[in-house]
Protein backbone atom coordinates (compact mmCIF):
# COMPACT_ATOMS: atom_id res chain seq x y z
CA UNK A 1 0.00 0.00 0.00
CA UNK A 2 1.28 3.74 -0.47
CA UNK A 3 2.22 5.25 2.17
CA UNK A 4 0.91 9.05 1.58
CA UNK A 5 -1.86 8.81 4.86
CA UNK A 6 -4.03 11.72 5.83
CA UNK A 7 -5.46 9.84 8.96
CA UNK A 8 -4.97 7.02 10.87
CA UNK A 9 -6.46 4.99 12.90
CA UNK A 10 -5.15 3.57 15.65
CA UNK A 11 -7.50 1.20 17.90
CA UNK A 12 -10.92 2.47 17.34
CA UNK A 13 -13.25 1.52 19.40
CA UNK A 14 -16.75 3.03 19.29
CA UNK A 15 -19.53 2.07 22.38
CA UNK A 16 -23.39 2.81 22.01
CA UNK A 17 -23.31 2.79 25.89
CA UNK A 18 -22.43 -0.62 27.00
CA UNK A 19 -22.39 -1.94 23.49
CA UNK A 20 -19.40 -2.42 21.70
CA UNK A 21 -20.47 -1.20 17.93
CA UNK A 22 -16.95 -1.17 16.62
CA UNK A 23 -13.92 -3.19 17.74
CA UNK A 24 -10.26 -2.25 17.47
CA UNK A 25 -10.25 -0.84 13.80
CA UNK A 26 -6.50 0.35 12.34
CA UNK A 27 -6.59 1.53 8.87
CA UNK A 28 -4.80 4.38 7.40
CA UNK A 29 -6.01 6.40 4.73
CA UNK A 30 -4.66 7.82 1.48
CA UNK A 31 -4.62 11.35 0.65
CA UNK A 32 -6.60 12.16 -2.46
CA UNK A 33 -7.41 9.01 -3.15
CA UNK A 34 -11.54 7.63 -2.92
CA UNK A 35 -11.48 5.12 0.37
CA UNK A 36 -14.96 2.83 0.29
CA UNK A 37 -16.21 1.14 3.39
CA UNK A 38 -18.57 -1.77 2.65
CA UNK A 39 -20.01 -4.21 4.75
CA UNK A 40 -23.51 -6.09 5.53
CA UNK A 41 -25.94 -3.70 7.70
CA UNK A 42 -24.79 -3.50 11.38
CA UNK A 43 -21.32 -4.05 10.71
CA UNK A 44 -20.19 -0.40 11.82
CA UNK A 45 -18.79 1.31 8.72
CA UNK A 46 -21.22 4.12 8.96
CA UNK A 47 -20.20 4.45 12.64
CA UNK A 48 -16.55 4.30 11.82
CA UNK A 49 -17.28 6.91 9.26
CA UNK A 50 -19.35 9.45 11.46
CA UNK A 51 -16.05 9.20 13.97
CA UNK A 52 -13.95 10.97 11.57
CA UNK A 53 -15.11 13.96 12.33
CA UNK A 54 -16.91 13.37 15.34
CA UNK A 55 -20.30 13.46 14.15
CA UNK A 56 -20.82 10.76 16.98
CA UNK A 57 -20.24 12.95 19.55
CA UNK A 58 -23.79 14.32 18.88
CA UNK A 59 -25.29 11.05 20.16
CA UNK A 60 -25.65 10.82 23.39
CA UNK A 61 -23.99 7.81 24.94
CA UNK A 62 -21.35 7.84 22.60
CA UNK A 63 -18.27 6.87 24.01
CA UNK A 64 -14.97 6.82 21.26
CA UNK A 65 -11.78 5.20 22.73
CA UNK A 66 -8.58 4.77 20.62
CA UNK A 67 -7.12 7.62 18.39
CA UNK A 68 -7.78 8.59 14.83
CA UNK A 69 -4.83 11.45 13.76
CA UNK A 70 -5.24 13.52 11.45
CA UNK A 71 -2.65 16.63 10.67
CA UNK A 72 -0.41 15.45 13.52
CA UNK A 73 -2.66 15.11 16.61
CA UNK A 74 -5.91 13.05 17.86
CA UNK A 75 -8.98 14.48 16.73
CA UNK A 76 -10.53 12.84 20.26
CA UNK A 77 -7.91 15.57 22.15
CA UNK A 78 -9.81 17.42 24.71
CA UNK A 79 -8.70 21.04 23.20
CA UNK A 80 -9.71 20.03 19.65
CA UNK A 81 -12.60 22.02 19.12
CA UNK A 82 -15.08 19.57 16.78
CA UNK A 83 -16.91 21.96 14.65
CA UNK A 84 -13.43 23.80 12.96
CA UNK A 85 -12.79 19.91 12.76
CA UNK A 86 -15.44 19.45 10.45
CA UNK A 87 -14.52 22.72 8.28
CA UNK A 88 -11.53 20.11 7.36
CA UNK A 89 -13.62 17.21 7.20
CA UNK A 90 -17.05 17.55 5.91
CA UNK A 91 -19.69 15.28 4.99
CA UNK A 92 -22.17 14.62 2.81
CA UNK A 93 -25.41 12.66 3.82
CA UNK A 94 -27.81 9.77 2.40
CA UNK A 95 -30.49 11.78 1.63
CA UNK A 96 -29.79 15.42 0.22
CA UNK A 97 -30.81 17.86 2.56
CA UNK A 98 -29.87 21.53 1.19
CA UNK A 99 -31.24 24.14 3.06
CA UNK A 100 -34.69 25.69 2.71
CA UNK A 101 -32.70 28.96 0.49
CA UNK A 102 -31.58 29.75 -2.58
CA UNK A 103 -28.73 27.44 -4.39
CA UNK A 104 -26.50 30.37 -3.67
CA UNK A 105 -27.18 30.63 0.13
CA UNK A 106 -26.96 27.12 0.45
CA UNK A 107 -22.82 27.62 -0.88
CA UNK A 108 -22.72 31.21 0.95
CA UNK A 109 -23.89 30.31 4.53
CA UNK A 110 -21.11 28.17 5.69
CA UNK A 111 -18.60 30.77 4.18
CA UNK A 112 -20.54 33.96 6.12
CA UNK A 113 -20.17 31.95 9.31
CA UNK A 114 -17.00 31.24 8.97
CA UNK A 115 -15.81 34.94 8.22
CA UNK A 116 -14.93 34.29 4.41
CA UNK A 117 -13.83 37.36 2.97
CA UNK A 118 -13.58 36.92 -0.53
CA UNK A 119 -15.83 37.15 -3.54
CA UNK A 120 -18.84 35.33 -2.48
CA UNK A 121 -20.31 35.43 -6.33
CA UNK A 122 -16.70 33.89 -7.61
CA UNK A 123 -16.93 31.26 -4.69
CA UNK A 124 -20.64 29.99 -5.48
CA UNK A 125 -19.34 29.81 -9.35
CA UNK A 126 -16.37 27.95 -8.49
CA UNK A 127 -18.02 25.64 -5.83
CA UNK A 128 -20.97 24.65 -7.89
CA UNK A 129 -18.72 24.17 -11.34
CA UNK A 130 -17.15 22.06 -8.93
CA UNK A 131 -19.92 20.14 -8.31
CA UNK A 132 -20.89 19.86 -11.85
CA UNK A 133 -24.00 21.71 -11.24
CA UNK A 134 -23.58 25.39 -12.43
CA UNK A 135 -24.36 24.79 -15.96
CA UNK A 136 -27.72 23.61 -14.53
CA UNK A 137 -28.54 26.04 -12.08
CA UNK A 138 -26.23 29.68 -13.35
CA UNK A 139 -29.59 30.99 -14.17
CA UNK A 140 -31.56 30.46 -11.19
CA UNK A 141 -29.44 30.84 -8.33
CA UNK A 142 -32.10 32.56 -6.58
CA UNK A 143 -34.53 29.99 -6.66
CA UNK A 144 -35.14 27.84 -3.29
CA UNK A 145 -32.75 25.11 -3.79
CA UNK A 146 -35.56 22.40 -2.64
CA UNK A 147 -36.99 23.21 -6.05
CA UNK A 148 -33.98 20.81 -7.49
CA UNK A 149 -34.31 17.32 -8.52
CA UNK A 150 -32.79 14.86 -6.26
CA UNK A 151 -29.40 14.42 -7.62
CA UNK A 152 -29.33 18.37 -8.25
CA UNK A 153 -29.72 18.31 -4.90
CA UNK A 154 -26.93 16.33 -3.56
CA UNK A 155 -24.87 17.38 -5.53
CA UNK A 156 -25.62 21.37 -4.50
CA UNK A 157 -24.67 19.68 -1.17
CA UNK A 158 -21.33 18.38 -2.70
CA UNK A 159 -21.02 22.30 -3.43
CA UNK A 160 -21.58 22.92 0.22
CA UNK A 161 -19.22 21.00 1.63
CA UNK A 162 -16.04 21.57 -0.93
CA UNK A 163 -16.87 25.27 -0.75
CA UNK A 164 -15.09 25.51 2.96
CA UNK A 165 -12.35 23.95 1.21
CA UNK A 166 -12.06 20.84 3.82
CA UNK A 167 -9.69 18.61 3.25
CA UNK A 168 -11.76 15.41 3.69
CA UNK A 169 -14.88 14.07 2.58
CA UNK A 170 -17.02 11.76 3.96
CA UNK A 171 -19.74 10.33 2.26
CA UNK A 172 -22.52 7.87 4.24
CA UNK A 173 -24.54 6.55 1.01
CA UNK A 174 -24.68 9.79 -1.21
CA UNK A 175 -26.10 7.85 -3.54
CA UNK A 176 -28.78 5.69 -2.68
CA UNK A 177 -31.78 7.80 -2.54
CA UNK A 178 -31.12 8.62 -6.46
CA UNK A 179 -31.56 6.99 -9.42
CA UNK A 180 -28.95 5.42 -11.54
CA UNK A 181 -28.26 8.14 -13.62
CA UNK A 182 -27.73 10.67 -10.86
CA UNK A 183 -25.84 8.29 -9.14
CA UNK A 184 -23.20 7.51 -12.05
CA UNK A 185 -23.02 11.47 -12.24
CA UNK A 186 -22.07 11.54 -8.58
CA UNK A 187 -19.62 8.93 -9.13
CA UNK A 188 -17.93 10.71 -11.78
CA UNK A 189 -17.80 13.92 -10.08
CA UNK A 190 -15.99 11.82 -6.61
CA UNK A 191 -13.79 11.06 -9.14
CA UNK A 192 -12.94 14.69 -10.49
CA UNK A 193 -13.42 15.87 -6.86
CA UNK A 194 -9.85 13.15 -5.89
CA UNK A 195 -7.92 15.10 -7.72
CA UNK A 196 -8.30 18.22 -4.75
CA UNK A 197 -10.40 15.88 -2.16
CA UNK A 198 -9.33 13.06 0.10
CA UNK A 199 -12.54 11.02 0.17
CA UNK A 200 -14.56 8.21 2.19
CA UNK A 201 -17.36 6.30 1.29
CA UNK A 202 -19.70 4.16 2.94
CA UNK A 203 -21.89 2.52 0.42
CA UNK A 204 -24.24 -0.59 0.18
CA UNK A 205 -23.68 -1.00 -3.50
CA UNK A 206 -20.50 -3.19 -4.21
CA UNK A 207 -20.78 -2.24 -8.19
CA UNK A 208 -20.45 1.28 -7.04
CA UNK A 209 -17.53 0.79 -4.93
CA UNK A 210 -15.79 -1.89 -7.53
CA UNK A 211 -16.20 1.22 -9.87
CA UNK A 212 -15.19 4.18 -8.14
CA UNK A 213 -12.81 3.57 -5.23
CA UNK A 214 -9.08 3.29 -4.77
CA UNK A 215 -9.35 1.40 -1.27
CA UNK A 216 -11.50 -0.98 -0.18
CA UNK A 217 -12.24 -2.11 3.46
CA UNK A 218 -14.44 -4.80 4.41
CA UNK A 219 -16.02 -4.58 7.88
CA UNK A 220 -18.00 -7.27 9.25
CA UNK A 221 -19.85 -7.79 12.82
CA UNK A 222 -18.43 -10.38 15.37
CA UNK A 223 -20.81 -12.68 17.31
CA UNK A 224 -20.83 -9.90 19.69
CA UNK A 225 -22.34 -7.29 17.26
CA UNK A 226 -19.53 -5.70 17.27
CA UNK A 227 -17.93 -4.40 13.40
CA UNK A 228 -14.49 -5.10 12.44
CA UNK A 229 -11.89 -5.04 9.92
CA UNK A 230 -11.51 -7.91 8.11
CA UNK A 231 -9.96 -6.94 4.82
CA UNK A 232 -8.71 -3.54 3.76
CA UNK A 233 -6.11 -3.24 0.58
CA UNK A 234 -6.15 -1.53 -2.83
CA UNK A 235 -9.79 -1.88 -4.67
CA UNK A 236 -8.37 -3.93 -7.67
CA UNK A 237 -7.35 -6.59 -5.45
CA UNK A 238 -10.17 -6.47 -2.90
CA UNK A 239 -12.72 -7.20 -6.12
CA UNK A 240 -10.38 -10.05 -8.05
CA UNK A 241 -8.15 -11.78 -5.54
CA UNK A 242 -9.56 -10.69 -1.79
CA UNK A 243 -7.25 -12.99 0.87
CA UNK A 244 -10.25 -13.46 2.89
CA UNK A 245 -12.79 -16.33 3.17
CA UNK A 246 -15.44 -13.51 4.39
CA UNK A 247 -14.38 -10.68 1.68
CA UNK A 248 -15.13 -13.02 -1.21
CA UNK A 249 -18.50 -14.63 0.30
CA UNK A 250 -19.38 -11.07 0.62
CA UNK A 251 -18.77 -9.30 -2.16
CA UNK A 252 -19.65 -12.26 -4.40
CA UNK A 253 -23.33 -12.49 -3.01
CA UNK A 254 -22.69 -15.50 -1.06
CA UNK A 255 -23.80 -13.62 2.35
CA UNK A 256 -25.01 -10.40 3.32
CA UNK B 1 -30.53 -19.82 2.58
CA UNK B 2 -28.37 -20.84 0.10
CA UNK B 3 -28.29 -17.61 -2.20
CA UNK B 4 -26.88 -16.84 -6.03
CA UNK B 5 -28.68 -20.62 -6.91
CA UNK B 6 -29.43 -19.33 -10.02
CA UNK B 7 -25.80 -17.66 -10.77
CA UNK B 8 -24.55 -20.94 -9.55
CA UNK B 9 -26.77 -22.97 -11.97
CA UNK B 10 -25.37 -21.23 -15.18
CA UNK B 11 -21.96 -21.50 -13.65
CA UNK B 12 -21.92 -25.49 -13.32
CA UNK B 13 -23.88 -25.10 -17.08
CA UNK B 14 -21.03 -23.85 -18.26
CA UNK B 15 -18.65 -25.92 -17.10
CA UNK B 16 -20.86 -28.93 -19.10
CA UNK B 17 -19.94 -26.90 -22.01
CA UNK B 18 -16.47 -26.39 -21.19
CA UNK B 19 -16.08 -30.20 -20.49
CA UNK B 20 -18.07 -31.19 -23.98
CA UNK B 21 -15.40 -29.18 -26.03
CA UNK B 22 -12.73 -31.14 -24.22
CA UNK B 23 -14.15 -34.06 -24.88
CA UNK B 24 -14.75 -33.43 -28.97
CA UNK B 25 -11.10 -31.89 -29.00
CA UNK B 26 -10.02 -35.33 -27.66
CA UNK B 27 -12.22 -37.25 -30.39
CA UNK B 28 -10.68 -35.16 -32.73
CA UNK B 29 -7.60 -35.84 -31.91
CA UNK B 30 -8.16 -39.92 -32.26
CA UNK B 31 -9.70 -39.62 -35.56
CA UNK B 32 -6.90 -37.67 -36.66
CA UNK B 33 -4.04 -40.41 -35.50
CA UNK B 34 -6.29 -43.14 -36.84
CA UNK B 35 -6.57 -41.31 -40.05
CA UNK B 36 -3.12 -40.91 -40.02
CA UNK B 37 -2.24 -44.06 -39.08
CA UNK B 38 -4.32 -45.76 -41.42
CA UNK B 39 -3.86 -43.22 -44.17
CA UNK B 40 -7.79 -43.09 -44.25
CA UNK B 41 -8.66 -40.24 -46.36
CA UNK B 42 -12.39 -40.45 -45.45
CA UNK B 43 -12.11 -40.31 -41.62
CA UNK B 44 -9.98 -37.80 -42.11
CA UNK B 45 -12.14 -35.59 -43.80
CA UNK B 46 -14.78 -36.78 -41.10
CA UNK B 47 -12.03 -34.43 -39.12
CA UNK B 48 -12.08 -31.29 -40.98
CA UNK B 49 -15.75 -32.04 -41.23
CA UNK B 50 -16.78 -31.67 -37.45
CA UNK B 51 -14.24 -29.31 -36.37
CA UNK B 52 -17.19 -26.86 -37.11
CA UNK B 53 -19.21 -28.05 -33.70
CA UNK B 54 -15.73 -27.37 -31.50
CA UNK B 55 -15.88 -23.92 -33.17
CA UNK B 56 -19.79 -23.62 -32.81
CA UNK B 57 -19.11 -24.71 -28.97
CA UNK B 58 -16.01 -22.01 -28.78
CA UNK B 59 -18.78 -19.41 -29.50
CA UNK B 60 -21.67 -20.71 -27.37
CA UNK B 61 -19.06 -20.19 -24.01
CA UNK B 62 -18.08 -17.10 -25.35
CA UNK B 63 -21.84 -15.61 -25.18
CA UNK B 64 -22.43 -17.63 -22.02
CA UNK B 65 -19.41 -15.79 -20.28
CA UNK B 66 -20.37 -12.93 -21.75
CA UNK B 67 -23.82 -12.58 -21.01
CA UNK B 68 -22.94 -13.79 -17.12
CA UNK B 69 -20.33 -10.93 -17.10
CA UNK B 70 -22.78 -8.73 -17.63
CA UNK B 71 -25.91 -9.83 -15.69
CA UNK B 72 -24.03 -10.95 -12.75
CA UNK B 73 -21.23 -8.83 -12.44
CA UNK B 74 -19.00 -11.75 -10.97
CA UNK B 75 -16.10 -10.44 -8.82
CA UNK B 76 -13.28 -12.44 -7.34
CA UNK B 77 -13.19 -15.98 -7.83
CA UNK B 78 -15.88 -16.10 -9.95
CA UNK B 79 -15.24 -13.44 -12.31
CA UNK B 80 -11.69 -15.65 -12.33
CA UNK B 81 -13.03 -18.69 -12.98
CA UNK B 82 -15.53 -17.27 -16.24
CA UNK B 83 -12.07 -15.31 -17.68
CA UNK B 84 -10.35 -18.83 -17.31
CA UNK B 85 -13.72 -20.61 -19.07
CA UNK B 86 -13.21 -17.74 -22.05
CA UNK B 87 -9.32 -18.47 -21.88
CA UNK B 88 -9.38 -22.44 -21.90
CA UNK B 89 -12.40 -22.51 -24.35
CA UNK B 90 -9.68 -20.36 -26.92
CA UNK B 91 -6.93 -23.07 -26.42
CA UNK B 92 -9.43 -26.26 -27.07
CA UNK B 93 -10.34 -24.37 -30.59
CA UNK B 94 -6.97 -24.23 -31.29
CA UNK B 95 -6.55 -27.91 -30.15
CA UNK B 96 -9.53 -28.84 -32.66
CA UNK B 97 -7.76 -26.73 -35.65
CA UNK B 98 -4.78 -28.90 -34.82
CA UNK B 99 -6.47 -32.12 -35.52
CA UNK B 100 -7.68 -30.50 -38.33
CA UNK B 101 -4.26 -29.59 -39.60
CA UNK B 102 -2.90 -33.38 -38.89
CA UNK B 103 -6.05 -35.16 -40.90
CA UNK B 104 -5.26 -32.72 -43.47
CA UNK B 105 -1.82 -34.09 -43.67
CA UNK B 106 -2.62 -37.47 -43.76
CA UNK B 107 -5.29 -36.62 -47.39
CA UNK B 108 -1.78 -34.63 -48.46
CA UNK B 109 0.63 -37.92 -47.42
CA UNK B 110 -2.17 -40.07 -48.90
CA UNK B 111 -2.17 -38.53 -52.39
CA UNK B 112 1.81 -38.98 -52.27
CA UNK B 113 2.06 -42.40 -51.08
CA UNK B 114 -0.93 -44.37 -51.96
CA UNK B 115 -1.17 -46.72 -49.37
CA UNK B 116 2.34 -47.19 -48.42
CA UNK B 117 2.65 -47.67 -44.68
CA UNK B 118 4.33 -44.57 -43.38
CA UNK B 119 6.96 -44.46 -40.25
CA UNK B 120 5.35 -42.12 -37.14
CA UNK B 121 8.32 -42.78 -35.15
CA UNK B 122 7.15 -41.20 -31.58
CA UNK B 123 4.25 -39.14 -32.77
CA UNK B 124 1.71 -41.89 -31.63
CA UNK B 125 3.03 -41.60 -28.08
CA UNK B 126 2.92 -38.19 -28.02
CA UNK B 127 -0.71 -38.09 -28.93
CA UNK B 128 -1.91 -40.76 -26.26
CA UNK B 129 0.53 -38.72 -23.90
CA UNK B 130 -1.34 -35.29 -25.08
CA UNK B 131 -5.19 -36.88 -24.75
CA UNK B 132 -4.02 -38.39 -21.33
CA UNK B 133 -3.10 -34.61 -20.24
CA UNK B 134 -5.64 -33.16 -22.00
CA UNK B 135 -8.48 -35.66 -20.06
CA UNK B 136 -6.51 -34.58 -16.55
CA UNK B 137 -6.79 -30.97 -17.34
CA UNK B 138 -10.32 -30.93 -17.63
CA UNK B 139 -10.98 -32.46 -14.54
CA UNK B 140 -8.60 -29.90 -12.77
CA UNK B 141 -10.47 -27.04 -13.89
CA UNK B 142 -13.50 -28.89 -12.71
CA UNK B 143 -12.46 -29.04 -9.12
CA UNK B 144 -10.75 -26.05 -9.34
CA UNK B 145 -7.29 -27.93 -8.42
CA UNK B 146 -4.43 -25.53 -9.12
CA UNK B 147 -1.61 -27.87 -7.67
CA UNK B 148 -2.89 -30.92 -10.15
CA UNK B 149 -2.50 -28.14 -12.96
CA UNK B 150 0.75 -27.74 -12.31
CA UNK B 151 1.83 -31.44 -11.95
CA UNK B 152 0.29 -31.81 -15.46
CA UNK B 153 2.50 -29.04 -17.01
CA UNK B 154 4.99 -30.65 -15.83
CA UNK B 155 4.39 -33.35 -18.38
CA UNK B 156 4.48 -31.86 -21.17
CA UNK B 157 8.48 -31.75 -20.78
CA UNK B 158 8.77 -35.51 -22.33
CA UNK B 159 6.09 -34.58 -25.13
CA UNK B 160 8.58 -31.71 -26.06
CA UNK B 161 11.63 -34.24 -25.74
CA UNK B 162 10.18 -36.59 -28.02
CA UNK B 163 9.05 -33.84 -30.55
CA UNK B 164 13.15 -33.02 -30.38
CA UNK B 165 14.02 -36.97 -31.19
CA UNK B 166 11.06 -37.04 -34.14
CA UNK B 167 12.55 -33.83 -35.98
CA UNK B 168 16.10 -36.09 -35.80
CA UNK B 169 14.69 -39.27 -36.99
CA UNK B 170 12.69 -38.08 -39.53
CA UNK B 171 15.64 -36.22 -40.87
CA UNK B 172 18.00 -38.92 -40.88
CA UNK B 173 15.85 -41.22 -42.51
CA UNK B 174 14.00 -39.18 -45.57
CA UNK B 175 16.18 -35.87 -45.52
CA UNK B 176 18.96 -37.60 -48.25
CA UNK B 177 16.49 -38.50 -51.34
CA UNK B 178 14.57 -35.81 -52.82
CA UNK B 179 11.75 -38.15 -53.44
CA UNK B 180 10.99 -37.97 -49.93
CA UNK B 181 11.58 -34.26 -48.88
CA UNK B 182 7.60 -33.70 -49.49
CA UNK B 183 6.68 -36.69 -47.25
CA UNK B 184 9.08 -35.98 -44.45
CA UNK B 185 7.77 -31.81 -44.55
CA UNK B 186 4.01 -33.19 -43.88
CA UNK B 187 5.86 -35.36 -40.86
CA UNK B 188 7.31 -32.55 -39.48
CA UNK B 189 4.36 -30.50 -39.37
CA UNK B 190 2.28 -33.09 -37.99
CA UNK B 191 4.94 -33.76 -35.28
CA UNK B 192 4.76 -29.64 -34.63
CA UNK B 193 0.95 -29.70 -34.28
CA UNK B 194 1.36 -32.60 -32.00
CA UNK B 195 3.48 -30.24 -29.77
CA UNK B 196 1.55 -27.69 -29.80
CA UNK B 197 -1.28 -29.54 -28.02
CA UNK B 198 0.98 -29.37 -25.12
CA UNK B 199 1.95 -26.37 -24.81
CA UNK B 200 -1.85 -25.26 -25.03
CA UNK B 201 -2.33 -27.39 -22.36
CA UNK B 202 0.29 -25.62 -20.24
CA UNK B 203 -1.22 -22.27 -20.94
CA UNK B 204 -4.41 -24.13 -19.86
CA UNK B 205 -2.84 -25.12 -16.47
CA UNK B 206 -1.35 -21.77 -16.25
CA UNK B 207 -5.41 -20.59 -16.47
CA UNK B 208 -6.41 -22.92 -13.86
CA UNK B 209 -3.29 -21.82 -11.44
CA UNK B 210 -4.59 -17.90 -12.17
CA UNK B 211 -8.62 -18.87 -11.41
CA UNK B 212 -7.88 -20.77 -8.26
CA UNK B 213 -5.21 -18.22 -6.47
CA UNK B 214 -5.25 -15.05 -8.80
CA UNK B 215 -1.64 -15.28 -9.37
CA UNK B 216 -0.13 -15.55 -13.03
CA UNK B 217 2.29 -17.97 -13.08
CA UNK B 218 4.54 -19.21 -15.99
CA UNK B 219 4.54 -23.03 -16.01
CA UNK B 220 7.14 -24.84 -18.89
Amino acid sequence: MENNNILNLKDLNVYYGAFRAVKDINLNIQKNKITAFIGPSGCGKSTVLRSINRMNDLVEGTKTVGEIIFQDRNIYNRNVDAVSLRKQIGMVFQKPNPFPKSISDNITWGAKINGYKGDMGQLVEESLKSAALWDEVKDKLDENALRLSGGQQQRLCIARTIAVKPEIILMDEPASALDPIATLKIEDLMKTLSKDFTIIIVTHNMQQASRISDYTAFLMTDENRSGHLVEYNRTSKIFINPKNKQTEDYISGRFG
Amino acid sequence: MEIRVNFNEKLSKLNDEIIKMGVLVEEALDKAMDSLINLDEDLANQVIAEDEFVNNLEINIEDHCILLIAREQPVASDLRYLVTALKISTQLERMGDHAVHIAKGTIRLKSNNGTDSIPLFGMQEMAGRVKSMLQRVLTAYVQCDAEEAKNIALLDAEVDRIHDEVIREVFSKFMSTSNDQQKATTLLFIDRFLERFGDHITNICEWIVYSVTGEHVELD
